[in-house]
């Protein structure tokens, strides 16, 4: 096909500003994250279908510790605090101020997962609770370990994003940051509830 | 031939029926409305072949708020009272417990025949249910508690009740009456493998005195006749009995269907065959020729075998 | 307006280089259409499979087709039908139409949306491959044979041994993401891009309804992905979501996939309720009646669809308030449905009707629908549902509704927009042709499953004994399948002999009155040389009669 030829005989307009409030791409990333949340929200009905139906322990209150689970939410919920200071250098073009509240984020990040790969570690070793063990052990592990999927998959983004506003591969009308900070707070969403209906009712 | 669901046996299926026609007479109602409306405008509006091309666009009519009104009440109304209809007879037909004193059956679904139980008589029959007529004035209902042992079923004599699922890790419950003795024909509705066809269920409604003889035939052990010793060991022997129970004998297998008194049942393989000597045989040589799946295997028996065994089964009536 | 350069007049570049441009297209219209040809094989794909069905359903007792090779056609027709068939060519339509209708150059996300479509095929790629490679019990090549609902504990690995489930899970899976991508790109597309001037409620209906389809589609297919994770997880990792042994419950996969099945029969059917709102008024020749009360009840219908999912359970034994408030939320869904069969029907009083084939299949659909509806309206009477639930009434109920109504809906569309796609018009001909015979093979197929349903018959059944009053009825169905077929060959013919020497289209040959005519056919790749702007819903109209134009009323 020679679409070349065709730009170059018709100049092509520019693009028509549109009325609506958001961007296609926000508008793309809520939609996206909508559809996440019905993801989720099927996991913690069916963690909340079987909580308490099992005959075999361990049961989330012999196993789970709220402490533990209380400090790993401290990460994550300082990590939404973190990449929200991030915006507001990148939005003041503070590109050093950007970097050191995303590395803080970042951080922040990945003491959230090594929490989880301990908890985690400690549930197996310990408590023998495996997915394959019974109920709880099914319905816990996919739900949070879909969450932690998320996360590294934010962290990912996040190490990215970083690196090209860096390279100044960014330009400054770019929504790729500001949409990767929205994905990370919905991560951080689905954690409270997750926190709320695994560790609090749990427990 | 009237379809069994229309010449209902039992107050349920009656009153399923009549619900039956209500609804089928209201929607015939609005189809008759709108499709004619549909029709008629279709014939008025069309443009007549052959009439000269004309371009001017007929008047144009963006809409009207009373006549949208109207057909969004109109509606609305008529769902509603069905959807009150609905909850009355559903509450009429499920919610009554069963009270002491009543026959209960436990029937599970398996791959692919029926388990009946008869917990309060102490015997078990496969694939034909038995159950003493109802009086309509003096009903005497018969209730199944509904398991499965492996996937899901669903029990549907049409001419008695609507049908019920057996799910496994559920227990469903069911009010089963007849009004009349026969035979009730029904079968397994909802989708659970390979011979899901072939999964049928025959109902025997026979009066009470009947019933209580069928009974007391039934909790009789095995009948044992020293002629058929050969057929009797081949049975025991071999893994028939590790799948079949035949009481009062060393066979007390649960995977297949209970044949202390297989020649009680007109059908076997649930309702495939007509239960006489040569299907027997048959069966015995080769399961899958009638029924491609089914979970007896084939046992490899020799003709001799098969004749001695089939001598055997003969005499369990 | 006509602009010369169009894909056609590159005939002279090589086949590779065109292949390697539908490829790498990017170009909504091009994944529209590559959309659409994907679904036409899949079309003939899962005919085939109904038509062997028949055949074998032909008599009774039949030997022709042994009990897991049925058990596979009719798991892999459903699927095919569903997923392969009528998601692929409703996401074709609303490819290649929407930024034409709303104005604008592409779509929000337009190498996105080529990832969804080549995940959409993948996915029935991935179906197919069951067939060569399904390791299952029975030996090679062993395709699902779990119905399309796959019903646990069917599908744990105790009673489907082998791959041939994990094709299903799969391939659906793969192109419910696909999908999903779909709907995201659409609702950024359809809420951002609009042309100046064109506000939301002035959306052509086609483009309202996609934007709901879609907002359905990012509520209905995460759970069923879920659904489906979770059923991998018990097969390969030891769960126990839907293992009945370990506490499990079979119940729970019904609920889950049902929470998606239900939306997902209207995601099929709004973009069929679409094209109708645009083929009735343009070949009425009149506004369509009642657009704010469409569009509104188009929304009540995505908000109630998503309430309706049990009473695909009546018959589980479930709760019995559950069960009124399912069958009492099923009937309400009536009303916005019925609203919308009004108002089609009231366009057409006072018209113009011109009978051409779009129109035709648009008659057909207002006709099949409304039968399929009101069945629908009796299955959702709990006590009859558990009658006729999973009989072949319920067959022909929903191939009443998405066939008759679905698909018909498509067919026309097809008519319709064909010239636009191509700059050909298809044959009036061998369209009436088409309509004819699928319409009166429609109903000899499935009309006669109503009766073969009330007479007892059960649905997924490979065989049948003589003697229930089921053997003439299934004859019927059978000989009106073939005439289908036959109708759907025409349609082959049809498509190439037009494409090849049809008559040329020129941009506007319906004289109708949204944005996609007022541009080129087929449309250049930047659709719009010149980005219109908007003051009503009828845009072409208010071009035509400047005299009377529709902003004056609106
Ligand atoms: C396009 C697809 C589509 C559509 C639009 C519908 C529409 C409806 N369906 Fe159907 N369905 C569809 C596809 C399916 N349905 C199914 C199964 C199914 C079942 C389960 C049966 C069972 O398993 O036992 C019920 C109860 C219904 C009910 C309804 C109702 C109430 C509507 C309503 O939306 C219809 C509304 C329309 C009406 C009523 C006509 C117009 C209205 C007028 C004229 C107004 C006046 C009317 C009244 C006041 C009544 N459906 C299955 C089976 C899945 C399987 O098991 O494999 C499929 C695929
Ligand atoms: C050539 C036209 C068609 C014929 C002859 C046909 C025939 C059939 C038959 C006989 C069955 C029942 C099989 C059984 O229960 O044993 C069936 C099932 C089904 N059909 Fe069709 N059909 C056709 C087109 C369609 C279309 C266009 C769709 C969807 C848009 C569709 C969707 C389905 C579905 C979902 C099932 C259920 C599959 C299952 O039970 O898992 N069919 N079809
Ligand atoms: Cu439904």
């Amino acid at each position: 096909m020679s679409k070349p030829n065709v730009d170059e005989e018709i100049p092509i307009p520019p693009p028509v500003e549109s009325e609506f409030p958001l961007s296609p791409a926000q508008v793309g990333m809520a939609t996206f994250l909508c559809s996440e949340a019905a993801f989720f929200s099927t996991l913690v009905v069916a963690y909340l279908i079987y909580l308490g139906e099992d005959q075999t322990g361990p049961t989330p209150a012999e196993s789970l510790s709220l402490t533990r689970a209380v400090i790993n939410s401290a990460f994550l919920l300082g990590s939404s605090g973190t990449i929200m200071l991030a915006m507001n250098a990148r939005k003041a073009k503070s590109l050093n101020g950007f970097s050191v509240w995303m590395f803080g984020t970042i951080t922040l990040g990945v003491l959230f997962l090594v929490g989880t790969a301990y908890e985690w570690e400690e549930l197996i070793y310990q408590d023998g609770l495996t997915i394959g063990r019974n109920l709880f052990g099914t319905t816990f592990y996919t739900l949070i370990g879909f969450h932690a999927f998320h996360v590294t998959l934010g962290l990912v983004l996040l190490t990215v994003i970083t690196f090209l506003e860096r390279a100044g591969r960014l330009s400054a009308k770019s929504e790729a940051t500001e949409l990767v900070s929205w994905y990370w707070h919905f991560v951080d969403a689905v954690w409270i509830v997750i926190f709320g209906v695994v560790y609090w009712m749990g427990t | 031939q009237t379809p069994e669901m229309f010449d209902p046996a039992s107050p349920d299926a009656i009153e399923i029926r009549e619900l039956f026609y209500l609804v089928l007479a209201i929607t015939t109602l609005i189809f008759v409305l709108v499709g004619g409306a549909l029709a008629y405008f279709i014939y008025r509006f069309r443009d007549p072949p052959g009439a000269p091309r004309d371009d001017s666009e007929p008047p144009q009519i963006y809409g009207s708020q009373p006549i949208e009104i109207a057909w969004t009440l109109a509606p609305t109304l008529i769902v509603l009272v069905l959807s009150l209809v609905v909850i009355r007879s559903v509450i009429a037909m499920r919610s009554e417990p069963p009270t002491e004193g009543t026959l209960r059956v436990r029937a599970v679904g398996h791959q692919w025949w029926w388990e009946f139980e008869y917990p309060e008589f102490g015997f078990t029959t496969a694939n034909e249910l038995v159950i003493p007529t109802s009086d309509a004035d003096a009903p005497t209902p018969v209730y199944l508690q509904l398991e499965s042992a492996d996937v899901i079923h669903s029990f549907w004599v049409p001419k008695l009740a609507g049908k019920t699922d057996l799910v496994p890790a559920k227990t469903n419950r069911m009010r089963l009456e007849a009004n009349a003795a026969g035979i009730y024909e029904g079968r397994c509705a909802e989708y659970c493998g390979t011979q899901h066809a072939k999964m049928l269920i025959r109902v025997t409604a026979v009066s009470p005195a009947e019933f209580e003889k069928w009974v007391a035939d039934q909790q009789r052990s095995a009948a044992v006749a020293a002629s058929v010793d050969a057929g009797r060991q081949i049975f025991m022997d071999q893994a028939c009995a590790n799948c079949h129970t035949i009481r009062g004998e060393p066979a007390i297998g649960k995977f297949g269907p209970d044949l202390t008194h297989l020649m009680s049942r007109h059908t076997i393989a649930s309702g495939v065959l007509e239960n006489n000597r040569t299907n027997l045989a048959d069966w015995l040589t080769d399961p899958d020729q009638a029924k491609p799946g089914s979970r007896m295997p084939n046992m490899r028996l020799s003709p001799t075998e098969v004749k001695q065994l089939v001598d055997y089964l003969m005499t369990l009536e | 307006m006509a602009i010369a350069e169009t894909g056609q007049s590159s005939a002279a570049s090589p086949l590779v280089t065109q292949l390697h441009g539908w490829v790498t297209t990017v170009d909504h219209k091009r994944i529209g259409i590559l959309y659409i040809l994907m679904s036409l094989f899949f079309l003939v794909v899962g005919g085939v499979e109904a038509l062997l069905i028949r055949l074998q359903l032909w008599v009774p007792n039949n030997t022709l087709i042994g009990p897991d090779t049925f058990n596979q056609l009719f798991t892999m027709h459903g699927t095919t039908m569903i997923f392969f068939v009528v998601m692929p060519m409703l996401s074709g339509f609303a490819n290649y139409l929407v930024p034409l209708m709303i104005g604008c150059r592409d779509v929000a996300f337009p190498r996105l949306n080529a990832l969804g479509f080549w995940l959409a095929l993948f996915g029935g790629c991935i179906l197919y491959t069951s067939y060569f490679t399904g390791d299952a019990l029975y030996g090679l090549g062993s395709a699902p044979d779990v119905g399309w609902f796959a019903y646990a504990p069917l599908t744990s690995p105790a009673y489907a041994r082998g791959g041939s489930v994990d094709y299903w899970i799969l391939g659906t899976l793969v192109s419910g993401v696909g999908t999903l991508t779909f709907a995201v790109n659409l609702i950024a597309t359809i809420l951002t891009m609009r042309a100046p001037g064109m506000k939301l409620n002035q959306v052509p209906l086609f483009v309202w309804m996609m934007l709901v389809d879609a907002g359905l589609i990012i509520v209905a297919f995460p759970p069923l992905t879920a659904a489906q994770i979770m059923l991998l997880l018990d097969r390969y990792a030891g769960a126990h979501f839907f293992d009945t042994q370990a506490g499990g419950s079979a119940i729970l996969w019904q609920h889950l996939f049902w929470f998606f099945g239900h939306p997902e029969v209207y995601i099929m059917a709004l973009p069929a309720f679409g094209i109708i709102s645009e083929i009735v008024p343009v070949f009425s020749r009149k506004v369509i009646f009642g657009y704010a009360s469409m569009a509104a009840a188009t929304a009540a219908i995505g908000f109630i669809s998503l309430g309706v999912w049990a009473h695909h359970m009546f018959t589980v034994g479930l709760d019995d308030r559950l069960d009124a408030f399912f069958s009492a939320a099923s009937f309400l869904i009536a009303v916005p449905t019925g609203i919308k069969i009004f108002n089609w029907t009231a366009t057409l009083y006072g018209g113009r009707l011109q009978l051409r084939t779009p129109m035709l299949f648009a008659l057909g659909f207002l006709g099949m629908f409304l039968i399929g509806g009101l069945t629908g309206i009796m299955l959702a009477t709990v006590p009859v549902d558990w009658q006729v639930s999973d009989s072949y009434f319920l067959v022909a109920h929903f191939h009443y509704v998405l066939f008759g109504g679905s698909l018909f809906a498509l067919m026309g569309g097809c008519y319709y927009w064909f010239p636009k796609a191509t700059g050909k018009m298809l044959s009036e001909t061998l369209g009436a042709w088409h309509f004819w015979l699928l319409f009166v093979g429609f109903n000899l197929l499935f009309g006669p499953m109503h009766i073969a349903g009330i007479m007892g018959m059960p649905r997924r059944v490979y065989t049948y004994e003589a003697g229930q009053g089921w053997d003439f009825w299934n004859q019927l169905s059978t000989i009106g399948a073939f005439i289908m077929g036959i109708g759907f060959l025409i349609f082959f013919i049809n498509l190439v002999l037009s494409l090849r020497s049809g008559q040329k289209a020129g941009d506007d040959p319906w004289d109708a009155w949204t944005l996609e005519w007022a541009t080129s056919s087929p449309p250049a790749s930047y659709n719009f040389e010149q980005i219109p702007t908007v003051r009503s819903r009828r845009p072409l109209w208010d071009l035509k009669h400047p005299e009377d134009p529709d902003w004056k009323y609106e």
